[in-house]
């Protein structure tokens, strides 16, 4: 059904998702570092480029050119396994996300996503999930005590923490009757009215899932798995070169996912305020035609949408040099006794409203 | 047991609401955060930018001249007796004819050591100077080095260079080339 020029197209788009992810991930190591320096009252790293720009290639430099090291009594092949799993299965499930609308060029139209898929959503956490799996298999292979108890500690909250999630995005289901994420984000563009993003509707619902995205991606305050006054390095203990280069790329790769995803779901994706004036207006008062105003409606939604996710991860990172680590039997206590009933009660609650013709 | 009246008896109240719901004490946090994100960074970017030195900044030392460009040190031995971390060497000489214009007084260091590892740059040497010969510079660190050696610095680092200014150097009239070469011996 598909034909060849859409289909080039999609390749198209899904390489430059590609090649985004992977420079967003760079630069999310320079945020991270001038965020938290900033958030201490220091600079950061200011010496490689001006303002320090320079900085991920020359970490890249090191990372490559470091000893590649196998502890003895590693399994060789599942420890070099373990990373790139990690890597491919963040890397995946950016295909998906619709990083835009519709761009027309004459008759023919295109989106600006990867795959449109009427199941986004559980391919997203199908993915996600299988995450964990490069965690475990590299902490395990590590042959190390520490790299499995931080393998098992990952393993253990991504599960925990996952049915939470899964629990606080049924409701948004059930409001959208969905799980193609472009059809859940054009149903949050009503004209004028900024006021249907889905957070207005579900803000009890984005907090849990807010909390459990900084789980699922191993953030502090819950970085147990790796955490380093416990565990030296958690799962990547073992790991040097550019091994452990990936292990750490993958949780970039997996905020900047997590924060598109967050955008998409709760915050309108592409959508902003005001879209449907601005068009009539270009229309109207410019006189432009129908398809190219549309088109730059669709390229500054797609800008909208990355700022959306440049918010998400600042705040990642924000959060990550305001709180403390939770204690491994705290982490439990919020997962399983507060976060999930929580997401029970949202459901319930966002059933009666349903029902009561509210939302 | 009491020692003073001071204990303060501590009742654990149980926690209310809002503090068992974490959140607001997240904000609090974020919120302290955010206002250090905006505040003066404490970060001195150093080879682009130096703090300033105090006025009374003890630094590196240096030898002075007199107006005339002689040496003021007349190797008397009230530094090196007064200096706490025995830091200081000198062997003593006497002046020959001829010399008048190097030297202020009969006497003079031929020798004049001090070791900036063992130095703690508390001034002494400078109080106890009856001659006004000694100073710490409020400016000048005594630099990092790679030798240990390379720590105690004779008479041809400490002494104060003759000033391009002066042509009138010992006493003598100086054209500029002549200045030239001869701070490059002194420095």
């Amino acid at each position: 059904m598909i034909e060849l020029p859409a289909l080039g197209w999609q390749s198209i788009v899904i390489f430059v998702v590609f090649a985004l992810s992977l420079l967003i991930a760079t630069y999310c190591t320079y945020a991270e570092r001038v965020i938290a320096a900033f958030l201490q009252d220091r600079v950061g790293p200011d010496r490689a480029g001006p303002y320090g720009l320079l900085q991920p290639l020359a970490d890249a430099v090191k990372m490559f050119t470091k000893e590649e090291f196998f502890p003895g009594g590693a399994n060789k092949v599942l420890f070099v396994v373990g990373p790139c799993l990690a890597m491919i299965t963040a890397l995946m499930s950016s295909a998906v996300i619709p990083f835009g609308n519709t761009m027309s060029f004459g008759n023919n139209l295109f989106f600006l996503q990867g795959i449109e898929v009427n199941i986004g959503m559980l391919w997203i956490f199908g993915v996600v999930s299988l995450g964990v799996y490069g965690v475990m298999i590299g902490g395990w292979a590590s042959n190390n005590k520490f790299s499995l108890l931080g393998a098992v500690r990952a393993a253990s909250q991504n599960i925990s923490y996952e049915l939470a999630m899964g629990m606080s995005l049924i409701a948004v289901l059930m409001i959208s009757g969905t799980l193609s994420l472009r059809e859940i984000t054009l149903q949050q563009s009503v004209a004028g009215e900024w006021q249907v993003w889905n957070i207005v509707k579900q803000p009890l619902g984005f907090i849990i899932f807010l909390v459990c995205a900084f789980a699922e991606t191993n953030r502090t305050p819950f970085d147990l798995p790796e955490c380093e006054t416990e565990l030296v390095g958690g799962y990547h203990t073992e790991y040097s070169s550019m091994k452990l280069g990936l292990y750490l790329f993958s949780e970039y790769v997996n905020i900047f996912v997590v924060s598109a995803v967050m955008s998409v779901l709760y915050f309108g994706g592409f959508n902003f305020p005001f879209q449907y004036e601005l068009r009539d207006w270009f229309i109207n008062s410019q006189g432009w035609e129908l398809n190219s105003a549309q088109n730059l409606i669709t390229l500054l939604g797609t800008v909208g949408l990355f700022l959306k996710i440049f918010a998400f991860i600042f705040f990642f990172m924000w959060i990550r040099w305001t709180l403390p680590r939770f204690r491994y039997d705290q982490l439990m206590r919020l997962g399983w006794t507060i976060l999930i009933p929580l997401a029970v009660f949202n459901i319930v609650l966002t059933g009666a409203l349903i029902l009561f013709g509210v939302i | 047991m009491q020692l003073t009246n001071r204990a303060k008896v501590l009742e654990k109240k149980p926690m209310t609401l809002a503090e068992r719901a974490y959140l607001p004490a997240i904000f609090q946090g974020l919120s302290i955060t955010m206002r250090h994100f905006f505040m003066k960074k404490a970060t001195v970017r150093y080879p682009e930018e130096v703090r300033p030195f105090s006025a009374f900044f003890r630094g590196l030392h240096v030898l002075k001249r007199d107006e005339q460009g002689r040496e003021r040190c007349t190797a008397c031995g009230l530094c090196a007796v007064s200096c706490p971390a025995e830091a200081i060497t000198m062997v003593a000489g006497e002046r020959k004819k001829g010399e008048e214009g190097l030297y202020r007084e009969e006497k003079y260091a031929i020798s004049y050591e001090i070791n900036m590892l063992r130095c703690i740059f508390c001034g002494l040497c400078e109080e106890a100077c009856p001659k006004a010969a000694i100073y710490l510079q409020a400016d000048k660190m005594a630099p990092p080095r790679y030798e240990r050696d390379e720590f105690v610095y004779g008479k041809d680092r400490l002494v104060e260079p003759v000033s391009p200014d002066e042509r009138s150097v010992r006493g003598i009239q100086l054209t500029p080339e002549q200045a030239d070469t001869l701070r490059a011996r002194i420095v």
